[in-house]
């Protein structure tokens, strides 16, 4: 395949991928690694690599738009994020040391555990009881606009919630996908974080613990120019259509069809990192 | 002191600043990823140009390929017309987006006066300043 033919072929692709993971909220990551590694034959480490940097770019563009709602704590992120960029140079160094098959079988697996969490309807835990301490100290419970007007809410179980982020932060390192989903479930399901604050907190954590890996991959070599580029480009367009589709379209069903389609994805992952072919 | 009076985070003066300082870093980031993309797009067009006939392969990893992995080749690359430096430079600008966000978000703590959150975005962005320049090589 001649770089003209590979070029077009990789952006259609990563449209596709951006597109999907912004439907389903996962991200693009968690569909353009599978897509590169199976469909393009490209090696695990350089797909991690572009997933990567298009994960920075999708959080970053995102984030201007999720700012408008006014929902996310920079206080939780901030805080949390000493957890998830530790965590991702944690992943970084793994990812360099581990084979790409077995690479490949975490990443089947992370696959089918997200899409299972995406179609899967849960109740926000609701907090009670009184002030958490440390919450109180770090300043992490604040409010939030509802249609009836501002809601306060607490936080709690911090030290839980810190390391479940310092296992979503090394996922990202390993894998070079955002994790959003392991995010958004220790702050809405462990620490009782309203499940919109969760949302768009998280997207603003991405961006950043995947920041802290891209320096290890780009030194280590994940990172091919000719590769990310179609990857971040076409990613960045179909999850900005993504969004825009979101607004109008009832998503309930295509989640459920996407959630398939991404585990799907994910057994192909598992099934070819066991057999040996990438 | 003046400075007491801002630190106290229940206040609606407080609320109001971090959601300024929001609107700004969301804007900062948007405006990083577009000049960002315009030069990975530029730096595309010129490495399809130049490669467009050449055939691709990426099933092997050979971390020595990517011969564009430190800031002085980027640059020196870039500044001679290359593609794929010009690809790369687009690329660390992208890295660079949430890095800054980091920067500013710490100066605005500091402006509010809250010295505690000051030194935990001040972890982080040590965390990412050893990921970028060195460390776990």
């Amino acid at each position: 395949m001649t770089t003209l033919v590979f070029l077009p072929l990789v952006l259609a692709g990563s449209i596709v991928a951006g597109l999907l993971g912004a439907l389903t909220g996962l991200g693009g990551g968690v569909v353009i690694v599978p897509l590169l590694v199976v469909a393009f034959h490209v090696n695990v480490h350089y797909a991690i690599g572009a997933s990567l940097i298009s994960v920075i770019a999708t959080s970053s563009g995102a984030a201007a738009a999720y700012v408008r709602e006014g929902f996310s704590n920079i206080r939780i992120g901030m805080f949390l994020e000493i957890a998830t960029t530790l965590g991702a140079l944690f992943g970084a160094y793994l990812t360099t040391r581990l084979s790409t098959g077995i690479i490949a079988i975490v990443f089947g697996s992370v696959l089918i555990i997200s899409a299972a969490l995406s179609v899967l309807r849960r109740h926000s835990v609701k907090s009670s009881g009184r002030p958490n301490d440390l919450a109180v100290r770090l300043k992490l419970n604040s409010s939030y606009p509802t249609a009836q007007g501002p809601e306060e809410y607490q936080v709690h179980h911090i030290p839980a919630g810190f390391g479940m982020m310092f296992g979503a932060g090394t996922l990202s390192g390993l894998l070079g996908i955002g994790s959003g989903a392991f995010k958004v479930l220790a702050m809405d399901q462990v620490m009782g974080v309203p499940f919109k604050v969760s949302t768009t907190t998280s997207n603003f954590m991405i961006g950043v613990t995947a920041a802290a890996s891209a320096g290890i991959y780009l030194r280590r070599g994940f990172i091919a120019p000719g590769l990310a580029m179609p990857v971040v480009l076409g990613v960045l367009a179909g999850s900005a259509i993504g969004t825009r589709l979101l607004v109008r379209a009832k998503t309930s069903w295509l989640r459920a069809i996407f959630a398939l389609v991404i585990a799907a994805l994910g057994m192909e992952m598992i099934y070819g990192g066991i057999a040996g072919s990438f | 002191m003046a400075e007491s009076n801002v630190s106290r985070t229940d206040g609606f003066l407080s609320k109001w600043n971090d959601e300024r300082v929001e609107r700004i870093l969301g804007t900062l980031l948007q405006t990083g990823v577009i000049i960002s993309g315009i030069v990975v797009l530029i730096g595309g067009v010129l490495y399809a140009v130049r490669y467009g006939r050449v055939p691709v392969n990426y099933q092997n990893f050979d971390p020595e390929r990517a011969s564009l992995r430190s800031l002085k080749e980027v640059g020196g690359g870039a500044l001679r017309g290359d593609g794929r430096a010009i690809i790369q430079c687009g690329l660390l600008l992208l890295i660079a987006t949430p890095v800054s966000r980091v920067l500013f978000s710490m100066i605005a703590f500091a402006l509010e006066g809250d010295r505690l959150y000051v030194v935990l975005t001040m972890i982080v962005f040590v965390i990412l300043l050893y990921s970028l320049i060195g460390g776990v090589s």
